[in-house]
C-alpha cells in the first residue's frame, strides 16, 4: 500500500507530536511574540492606513474625507510636503550614489590586506556606533555660522557661511553627515560579503587572464548578490526614516523638512492632526514596500536553495 | 565564461591559509602600498576629526573659542564642561533612564526572539515560513508608519499607578520598551532563525529520543549553541536601542523620564547655546556606544553582518 506508506512519512518529516506541556510552551512563548508583532507593528500600519482616510484630530468622533488628505498632500496646499519628498529623494540618492559605492570601495581596499587594516577599519566604522541625535550635535560643531570649525578652516570669519541656516545649504551638509556614518555601515556589510567569496573563483578568473578590475565587476560583485540586495534595502530604508539628525539640528524646518519630520510634527505638534499625519506616513509606507517586497523574495530564493 | 562552477564547491578551510602568505609576500609594487596607506589614513583622519573636534572642544571655556576659535592653542584646559553637565544639567539621571529602558528591552527581545526563532527553524511548525516573513517584514517598516496609532493607542491604555505615575501607557518607560522590543523582534527572530537552522540537528534529535520537551530542547541545548548569536545580537540591539531618539520623543512627555539621546536638548539654552557644554554632553552621550564598541568589536560586526550574510 504505497499511499499509506507515503503519507506516514509525510507525516514524520512534518509536525513532530507535541505533549500538552510542549504546546502549552510554545503557545504562550511563540504566542506572546505573535502577539506583540501584531499589536506593536502590523495593527498599528492598518490603521496607519485607515485613519489616513480621516480628519482624525485625536479626541472628536472619526469623520471620514475620504482621499482629501492625499489630495491636500498632492495638490500642495501642505507647502512642506514637495520639499519633504524632495528631500528624501535627495537622501536616497546620496547615500546610494555617494556614500555606499565609497564604503564599497573602502572594503575593496581593506580587503586587499593592507598593514594596520584593522586600525583603519576601526575608526572608518566608528562612527555607526553613534546616535544620530550625536551627529546631528556634531554636525552643528562643525557647520555653524559664527563658531562652527569649517568657516575657521576656510578663515572666512568676517563673511561667514551659514552652513545650517542657509536653505539652499544645509541639506548637503546634513548629507555629508549622514554619509558620514553610513559609509562605515557599507563597508562592514562588504568586508563580511568579500570574505565570503570563494577565492578559487578570483583564482579562475586570474588564470583566464581577467584584471583585477574586471575580476571584481565580473566575477566578484555578482557573486555579492545577496549583500548587494541587503545594501540597497538598507540604504532606501535609511534614507525613508532619517529623522534624528535633522531633528536635532532644527527640528527639521528651513529647507531639511523630512517626511518623518512631517509625520510627527502633526501628531505631537499643537495641531495634531492625526488623519493628515497617517496620509504622511502612508506614502512613506508605500515607498518602503517596494524594497521590503524585492529583499523578501530575495530572502525566499535563498530559503528555496537551502 | 572566467569562473568555474565546481572550483567554488571545493572545500573554503584549505584555501584560505595558503592564500594570505600569498597576499603578505606582496606582489603588489610598493608605490601602490604607499598610495593605499595614504588614502586609508586620510580617510581614517576625516572620519576621526568630528569626534576628536567635539573631545578637543569640550576641554575648553566657551569664552577662549569664542576668541581665539575651535583651532586656537589652548590655553586652558578642564573637565568643568563635564561636571557641568553632570551636576547642573543631571545627566546622570538621563544615563539611568536610558538603562532603565535598555536593558530590559534588549533581555526580552532576545529571549522572545531566540525562542520564536527556535520554533520556526528548529521545530519545523506548520506556517513557519508565514510568520518569519511577518517578522523580518515588520522591522523593515519605517517607525512613522506606526508611530501615530501607537501614541493614540498608548494614551487609552490605563495602567495602575504603581506602574505609571501618569495612569496610562503613554508617558511610561513601558511603552517605550514594548516599541523598542515589538519593533527590533522581527531583526533578531530573522538572524537567530538563520543562525539556528545551521546548527546540527543531531544534537536535537537526540535530546528528542531521549525524551526532551520542547522547553528543554530550547533551554538547555539550543540557546547555548547560540551563545555567539547571542552575545552579537545583545551588543548591536543595546547600541540600537541606547540611541533611539524617536520612541523616547513620541512617548514620553515628562522631561525627567527621557532617555540621555532626547535628553541632550536640555543642554540647549533658550537664547544661547553654549556648544562646548553641548560637546561635552555629545561625548558623554557617545562614550558607552564607544566603550561598548571597543571592548566588543569582534560580536558588533558579526551582529551586523549575521543579518546579512548568514553568517
Amino acid at each position: 500500500m504505497p499511499l499509506v506508506n507515503h503519507a506516514r512519512r509525510t507525516r514524520r518529516r512534518g509536525p513532530r507530536r507535541f505533549t500538552a506541556r510542549d504546546l502549552a510552551v510554545i503557545g504562550v512563548l511563540l504566542g506572546f511574540a505573535i502577539l506583540l508583532d501584531l499589536f506593536i507593528i502590523w495593527g498599528p500600519t492598518v490603521a496607519s492606513i485607515t485613519l489616513s482616510f480621516s480628519s482624525w484630530d485625536g479626541l472628536s468622533d472619526l469623520s471620514w474625507v475620504g482621499g482629501d488628505n492625499y489630495d491636500t498632500l498632492a495638490g500642495g496646499d501642505y507647502p512642506p510636503f514637495w520639499p519633504a519628498v524632495r528631500n528624501n529623494l535627495l537622501w536616497i540618492a546620496f547615500l546610494g550614489l555617494v556614500a555606499t559605492p565609497f564604503g564599497l570601495l573602502l572594503a575593496v581596499v581593506i580587503d586587499r590586506g593592507v598593514r594596520f587594516s584593522r586600525f583603519y577599519q576601526s575608526t572608518i566604522y566608528l562612527p555607526v556606533v553613534l546616535s544620530l541625535a550625536v551627529v546631528g550635535f556634531i554636525a552643528q560643531l562643525i557647520f555653524s555660522r559664527d563658531q562652527g570649525a569649517l568657516n575657521a578652516i576656510l578663515g572666512n570669519e568676517n563673511n561667514p557661511t551659514d552652513w545650517l541656516g542657509d536653505r539652499d545649504l544645509n541639506i548637503w551638509m546634513v548629507l555629508l553627515a549622514a554619509g558620514w556614518r553610513h559609509t562605515g555601515y557599507v563597508m562592514i556589510l562588504y568586508l563580511a560579503g568579500l570574505k565570503a567569496v570563494a577565492p578559487e573563483l578570483k583564482e579562475a578568473a586570474a588564470i583566464d587572464g581577467a584584471n583585477e578590475r574586471q575580476t571584481f565587476l565580473r566575477v566578484v560583485f555578482p557573486t555579492m548578490r545577496p549583500v548587494n540586495v541587503v545594501v540597497l534595502v538598507i540604504t532606501v530604508i535609511e534614507a525613508l526614516r532619517a529623522f534624528d539628525i535633522v531633528y536635532a539640528i532644527n527640528k527639521g524646518r528651513n529647507g531639511l523638512e523630512l517626511l518623518s519630520v512631517l509625520v510627527t510634527d502633526n501628531i505631537i505638534g499643537e495641531a495634531s492632526r492625526i488623519g493628515f499625519g497617517s496620509a504622511i506616513a502612508v506614502v512613506l509606507l508605500t515607498v518602503s514596500l517596494g524594497f521590503i517586497v524585492t529583499y523578501l523574495v530575495q530572502e525566499m530564493r535563498g530559503e528555496e536553495h537551502r | 565564461m572566467t569562473a568555474d562552477i565546481p572550483t567554488a564547491t571545493t572545500p573554503r578551510p584549505a584555501a584560505a591559509p595558503a592564500g594570505k602568505p600569498d597576499r603578505e609576500a606582496g606582489k603588489r609594487p610598493r608605490r601602490g602600498r604607499f598610495g593605499v596607506h595614504i588614502f586609508l589614513g586620510g580617510v581614517s583622519l576625516a572620519f576621526l576629526a568630528p569626534l576628536l573636534l567635539a573631545v578637543y572642544a569640550s576641554l575648553r571655556p566657551y569664552e577662549e573659542t569664542a576668541e581665539h576659535g575651535y583651532f586656537s592653542f589652548p590655553r586652558k584646559l578642564s573637565f568643568d564642561y563635564y561636571r557641568q553637565a553632570f551636576s547642573d544639567s543631571e545627566m546622570s539621571k538621563y544615563f539611568v533612564n536610558s538603562l532603565i529602558i535598555a536593558v530590559p528591552g534588549v533581555l526580552i527581545v532576545l529571549f522572545l526572539a531566540s525562542f520564536a526563532a527556535f520554533v520556526l527553524a528548529r521545530l519545523r511548525i506548520r506556517g513557519g515560513f508565514f510568520l518569519l516573513i511577518l517578522f523580518t517584514a515588520g522591522n523593515l517598516l519605517p517607525q512613522q508608519v506606526i508611530v501615530t496609532p501607537l501614541y493614540v493607542m498608548f494614551n487609552r491604555i490605563e495602567l495602575p499607578y504603581w506602574m505609571s505615575e501618569s495612569m496610562t501607557m503613554y508617558d511610561s518607560y513601558w511603552a517605550v520598551i514594548s516599541v523598542n522590543v515589538g519593533f527590533q523582534l522581527g531583526f533578531c527572530v530573522f538572524v537567530l532563525a538563520n543562525f539556528m537552522r545551521a546548527l546540527p540537528t543531531e544534537i536535537l534529535e537526540a535530546a528528542v529520543v531521549d525524551g526532551a520537551g520542547v522547553w528543554t530542547q530550547y533551554w538547555r541545548i539550543t540557546l547555548p549553541l547560540c551563545r555567539p548569536a547571542l552575545a552579537a545580537l545583545g551588543t548591536l540591539q543595546f547600541t540600537w536601542m541606547y540611541n533611539d531618539f524617536l520612541w523616547a520623543l513620541v512617548f514620553i512627555s515628562d522631561g525627567d523620564k527621557l532617555p540621555i539621546t532626547s535628553a541632550l536638548n536640555n543642554l540647549r539654552g533658550q537664547f544661547f547655546t553654549d556648544y562646548n557644554l553641548l560637546a561635552a554632553g555629545s561625548v558623554l552621550v557617545a562614550l558607552p556606544t564607544i566603550i561598548v564598541f571597543l571592548l566588543l568589536q569582534r560580536h558588533f560586526i558579526a551582529g551586523l553582518t549575521l543579518g546579512s550574510t548568514k553568517g
